[in-house]
């Protein structure tokens, strides 16, 4: 069972941290942004519990849930009277069990195990991505989502056993592109006619663990693995990656990017760090001035008087080490864009603001 | 009529009489009783014009006043007669008489002797003047006659010349008439005799008599037959002087004819700088042919390998001393040359200088083009003194033009030329150097492929021998490299008192260039094998980056410092620029060590994980039978690490352990563990005591600290292998949190972390990291149970100990 952190006007609170709590030590591997809500901060975690049911928190409309026994993942349907917009108050600690209504369920058993499931980023969802063994599934959603079918399967071949270990629609080109890793190989793929357009072979030393799109430059793609790095690469020049942090210590587990600023990097590693970094360089704002006016309006007050800053540099903004086990997952809010959640194995979830002083710099 | 005899008589006379005078005087005195001399003024008149003759004149010192004093001028004898008698008694007066009588009889005596001599003396000079007087007038008849003669010869004389005026004005003018037609008759024969000298090639008679009959000709040339003769000369001047182009223009003469030539051409006013072009352009088709030659040995060169120094040897006894003869020949022919008349004012030094200046540029611009390609062949890097000798005499025969020709750029380009292939040198050697690296890192890697137990064990050679034979060959390899840069600097080299060879080569080639551009490639290159070897997987053989970690940190210690010092002491070098310092190349060093360690760790780690990962990932955890041994993979994953022991212990210390390492922590460790699990993972079957579990694992993870897997490691061999382990380990957590287990698969789990912990905690500096890891693997893979009940300790003990 998960407690969630609606904050709905800017908090003073600027990090907190839970647990996720159940009757049992629960194992949490799973952290998404509810995409679809823009008023609350929600984010949804996803437990992996053999002997329970697993617990997914807050989803507007559909949630992708994978358990790894059962190889299996379904499309559930959020609460209503979440959809509405009630809200828990932080300190209301009863469990209060909001039960999700499952749609219906992938049925790939034919395909193994599901390594991921992907939503479509633009449009009305009504297809989903799921990534099993060596296939691609393009699941259509049809009658309200009760029913899903397969429209389209592209399979991997090669030598020896091949697996996806993590994939990502692309938001951009009209969401007909999709990215895909399978041990250290990255892989473009061309949904309409289901064909690999790219491979970056060789991408990292070891592993893929995860990948992630710029959302605002449409051939910047960053990934991470088990060699300890991210790289950012350019899918239009794949024999070199365009830059590589080496921060981590252990396995880059997941990277994002935050949705609107894109120099901000999240990344979080089982060496239980969780790395904000600023790439300016490569980002869609080089000289860290972008006028977002909704953000901006809020800040207004805060108004710095120094305008002749230094244009930012590529650096490490933060180091979070509040984890005391491997962070699986790292997500930014999808309503607020100076918070992110990361989670951890232990169960424990933590929530951060990027730095004030950073973020000034950036609006301003 | 002779009055000098008659002065010297006169003076006699005085002699005699003062003499008299004198002895009067004393007689004076001798006559006690006689009254005094009746005239005493007159007396003394005479004594001082005596006195005055003979120059006694000092009065004061012979003038005793004393009138008693008998020998003084003063004397009175009637006072001395007084005093006498008043004094003496009559003995006294008669001793004293007899006395005086004795005296006076003596003076007497005396006194005749003189006037005796003195009248003798006067006697013969009076005879003397007679005979005197009777020569003298025998001579003057002789005189007489004398004259008389002479006035005769001087009549006959006068006569003879008054007749033969005339003749001799004739015989003047016939003279002259001779010698005008003797040349007359040498301009009449003039082109004949031209002609013959043409014929006999007697070519400097030819000009010469021309010179001498060019100008009356040239003054006379009014008169047809002068001017018939003029002609006849000029033509064959003119021919003479076709002849001598000819033969200048042929080239086969001598360098001496050559001079001859030009000077005769000089002579018939040739323009001279005509004559400078050809004799240039004459001389350059020449060098021209040696350069040739030179361009062909060059390209023979290619084929047949003929060495440098033979090459610069050719050019220098062809081209260079044939450039220095027609330079010296040159200097000899047009700007030293005495000029004389109107040649001198036409300035020709300097037009000459000019055009010499010219010619010898664009010359020794390709001769050196040539040099320097041939420089550039000389890639061998194996024997370096053939180029230095080489080099060297290139640039010591530089100097004969330098001395030949003063202003001339031609020497400092040679020496830009040297220079310029020092530098090249240097980059060849550093070149070579890592190639001599690279070369022998393949050895090394060869010899660590070499299969361990194929050969008898002595043949393939330990880490430690390796290790010290690399860089003994890399030191001996850089110190005859040095060696070879070193004979740059030689003493007898001529360029090496060049500023240059004594502070840039120095400081900048050698130190630089050379030694610290090496150490900086080793630090580089070892750097690389980092790079490349994460990326593309381990293609580098761990062993070859512990051996080079090894070889950075030795350098670092101590290796650096000494090259260095090596270097500077040889080269002497003086630092005008500012150099990289020994520390920067330690600390460069140091890293490039701690890099190839911390990869060796990454790499081996990496091998290890890559089991244990493939052991966790493709064995199905759920339908898996009772654990009855430990999985092979585990002892694989031990003895491996035990053979990684080993092998860092063959170069690195030991380093040091936490200070709880004993035999028999691993006993408490057993039982410290089993309990831990039993509480970790026993909730989860037996939720009465949730808490519990939470808090004690949170507890303990709140006490231990933060493990960082892919930390830098310390040079020693323990911190080296908990890096492994660690990798290792957390590797195995992370796989095994991805996996589902049923009841055995957890059991076997527990085997295989035990039999671990059993042999891994020696390895590793703080063995309760072992046993964290350890147990949060027994933990996770509780977690991911389906049905976890746990293993008896014993029985994973008795399973464990079996093997």
């Amino acid at each position: 069972m998960e407690r969630c952190f609606p904050f709905q006007t800017s908090v003073t609170v600027y990090k907190a941290y839970t647990r996720v709590e159940s009757d049992a030590n629960t194992i949490a591997r799973a952290l998404t942004a509810q995409t679809a809500e823009t008023d609350a901060i929600r984010f949804l975690v996803g437990t992996q519990s053999l002997k329970f049911d697993n617990q997914i928190t807050n989803e507007p409309k559909r949630l992708s849930s994978e358990n790894r026994v059962l190889t299996c993942a379904a499309v559930w349907r959020m609460p209503p009277e979440w959809e509405s917009g009630s809200h828990e108050s932080p300190d209301d600690s009863s469990n209060n069990p909001q039960t999700l209504e499952l749609l219906c369920h992938l049925d790939n058993t034919a395909h193994g195990s599901v390594a991921c499931v992907l939503w479509e980023p633009l449009g009305d969802g009504k297809r989903v991505i799921s990534l099993a063994e060596n296939h691609v599934l393009l699941w259509d959603l049809q009658e309200s989502s009760t029913k899903a079918t397969i429209s389209s399967t592209a399979t991997l071949e090669g030598k020896g056993q091949l697996k996806f270990t993590a994939g990502k629609w692309s938001p951009h080109h009209n969401s007909t592109q999709l990215v895909t890793a399978n041990d250290t190989a990255i892989r473009g793929w061309d949904l309409r006619s289901m064909s690999q357009i790219y491979c970056i072979e060789n991408a990292h030393g070891q592993l893929v663990r995860d990948l992630d799109f710029n959302p605002n430059k449409q051939y910047y793609l960053a990934s991470c693995g088990d060699d300890c790095k991210v790289k950012f690469w350019d899918v239009r020049h794949i024999n070199e990656p365009v830059k590589c942090l080496e921060e981590h210590s252990h396995w880059v587990w997941s990277v994002r990017y935050n949705h609107s600023h894109d120099q901000l990097l999240l990344t979080g590693s089982s060496d239980s760090r969780v790395i904000l970094s600023n790439m300016v360089s490569i980002s869609s704002e080089p000289f860290g001035h972008l006028v977002d006016d909704d953000d901006l309006s809020d800040n207004e007050e805060n108004q710095q008087e120094d305008k002749g800053k230094e244009p930012l540099q590529d650096s490490i903004i933060a180091t979070y080490e509040e984890h005391e086990d491997s962070v699986y997952a790292v997500e930014w809010s999808a309503a607020d864009p100076w918070l992110f959640a990361s989670l951890s194995y232990d169960g424990r979830l933590v929530i951060n603001r990027v730095p004030r002083a950073l973020k000034y710099r950036i609006l301003l | 009529s002779f009055p000098g005899i008659t002065a010297i008589q006169r003076q006699r006379e005085t002699h005699i009489y003062s003499g008299w005078s004198l002895m009067g005087r004393r007689l004076a005195c001798l006559s006690a009783t006689t009254p005094p001399d009746s005239d005493p003024t007159g007396r003394r008149q005479v004594h001082s014009m005596l006195k005055l003759y003979y120059g006694m004149n000092e009065e004061g010192k012979v003038e005793s006043l004393d009138p008693c004093d008998i020998n003084g001028p003063h004397f009175d004898p009637e006072v001395y007669l007084n005093k006498l008698r008043k004094e003496c008694s009559l003995g006294e007066l008669m001793d004293h008489e007899s006395c005086t009588v004795k005296q006076i009889r003596s003076l007497d005596s005396d006194m005749q002797t003189l006037v005796y001599e003195n009248y003798n003396k006067f006697i013969s000079a009076t005879d003397t003047i007679r005979k005197m007087k009777n020569d003298f007038k025998k001579m003057e008849d002789e005189m007489d006659c004398l004259s008389a003669n002479m006035a005769a010869i001087t009549e006959f004389s006068a006569h003879i010349s008054g007749t033969l005026q005339d003749q001799h004005a004739q015989i003047t003018k016939l003279s002259g008439v001779h010698t005008l037609l003797r040349k007359l008759q040498f301009l009449f024969e003039l082109p004949a005799r031209l002609n013959k000298c043409l014929e006999l090639q007697a070519y400097a008679q030819a000009v010469s008599a021309h010179r001498r009959a060019r100008c009356v000709l040239q003054q006379y040339s009014h008169m047809p037959s002068f001017r018939g003769i003029q002609d006849d000369c000029h033509v064959i001047m003119e021919q003479l002087a076709q002849q001598l182009r000819q033969k200048f223009r042929d080239g086969g003469s001598s360098a001496k004819d050559l001079s001859e030539c030009v000077e005769l051409l000089l002579q018939l006013d040739e323009p001279a700088e005509e004559l400078c072009d050809k004799f240039l352009s004459h001389a350059q088709s020449r060098l021209e042919a040696d350069l040739q030659g030179l361009e062909a040995e060059l390209i023979d060169s290619l084929v047949t390998d003929t060495d440098i120094l033979e090459f610069i040897d050719r050019g220098c006894n062809e081209f260079v001393s044939n450039l220095c003869l027609v330079i010296a020949s040159y200097q000899e022919l047009f700007i030293n040359h005495p000029q004389e008349g109107e040649l001198a004012s036409k300035k020709i030094p300097e037009m000459a200088n000019g055009k010499l200046h010219v010619f010898v540029d664009t010359l020794a611009a390709r001769y050196f083009s040539l040099v320097e390609r041939r420089i550039q062949e000389e890639k061998g890097v194996g024997d370096n003194s053939l180029l230095v000798r080489a080099l060297d005499r290139f640039h010591r025969r530089l100097q004969a033009i330098s001395k030949l020709l003063p202003g001339s750029a031609v020497p400092s380009q040679g020496t830009e030329i040297v220079v310029r292939a020092a530098r090249e040198r240097i980059k060849q050697y550093l070149s070579a150097l890592q190639t001599f690296y690279h070369d022998s890192l393949t050895d090394v890697r060869q010899a660590l492929a070499a299969p361990r137990g194929a050969t008898s064990k002595d043949a393939t050679p330990s880490l430690p021998e390796l290790l010290t034979s690399l860089s003994n060959f890399i030191l001996n390899q850089l110190k005859s490299v040095l060696a070879s840069v070193h004979l740059f600097t030689a003493k007898d080299i001529t360029f090496s008192n060049k500023p240059y060879f004594k502070g840039e080569f120095c400081s900048q080639g050698v130190r630089e260039g050379l030694v610290v551009s090496f150490i900086k490639f080793i630090c580089q290159s070892s750097r690389q094998y980092c790079e490349s070897a994460g990326d593309r997987g381990g293609s580098t053989p761990p062993a070859l980056l512990l051996l080079l970690s090894r070889l950075c940190l030795d350098y670092e210690t101590s290796t650096i410092s000494y090259i260095l010092t090596l270097t500077d002491e040889q080269f002497l070098v003086q630092h005008h620029t500012p150099v990289t310092p020994v520390t920067a190349l330690c600390a460069e060093a140091r890293e490039a060590a701690q890099k190839l360690l911390n990869h060796y760790v990454k790499v081996q780690g990496l091998i290890i994980s890559q089991m244990l990962r493939k052991s966790v990932e493709t064995r199905d955890w759920v339908n898996t039978i009772e654990p009855r041994n430990v999985r092979a993979v585990m002892k694989r994953v031990v003895e491996d690490t035990t053979s990684i022991d080993v092998q860092v212990g063959l170069l690195y210390e030991e380093g040091v352990r936490k200070a709880h390492s004993s035999d028999s922590s691993k006993r408490t460790f057993s039982v410290y563990s089993s309990s831990r699990q039993q509480i970790r993972y026993a909730p989860s079957y037996t939720p009465s005591a949730p808490m519990d579990t939470s808090l004690l694992s949170n507890i303990h993870k709140l006490f231990s600290e933060r493990i960082d897997i892919f930390s830098p490691v310390e040079f020693n061999k323990v911190s080296v292998l908990t890096g492994i382990i660690k990798i290792s380990l957390k590797t195995f957590l992370e796989c095994v949190r991805l996996r589902t287990f049923g009841r055995y698969g957890l059991q076997q789990i527990q085997v295989d972390c035990h039999y671990l912990q059993m042999y891994l905690w020696r390895f590793v500096s703080d063995e309760n990291l072992v046993h964290f890891l350890l147990d949060e693997i027994v933990g996770s893979a509780a977690h991911r149970c389906l049905d976890p009940s746990p293993m008896e300790q014993s029985v994973i003990e008795v399973i464990c100990e079996r093997g």
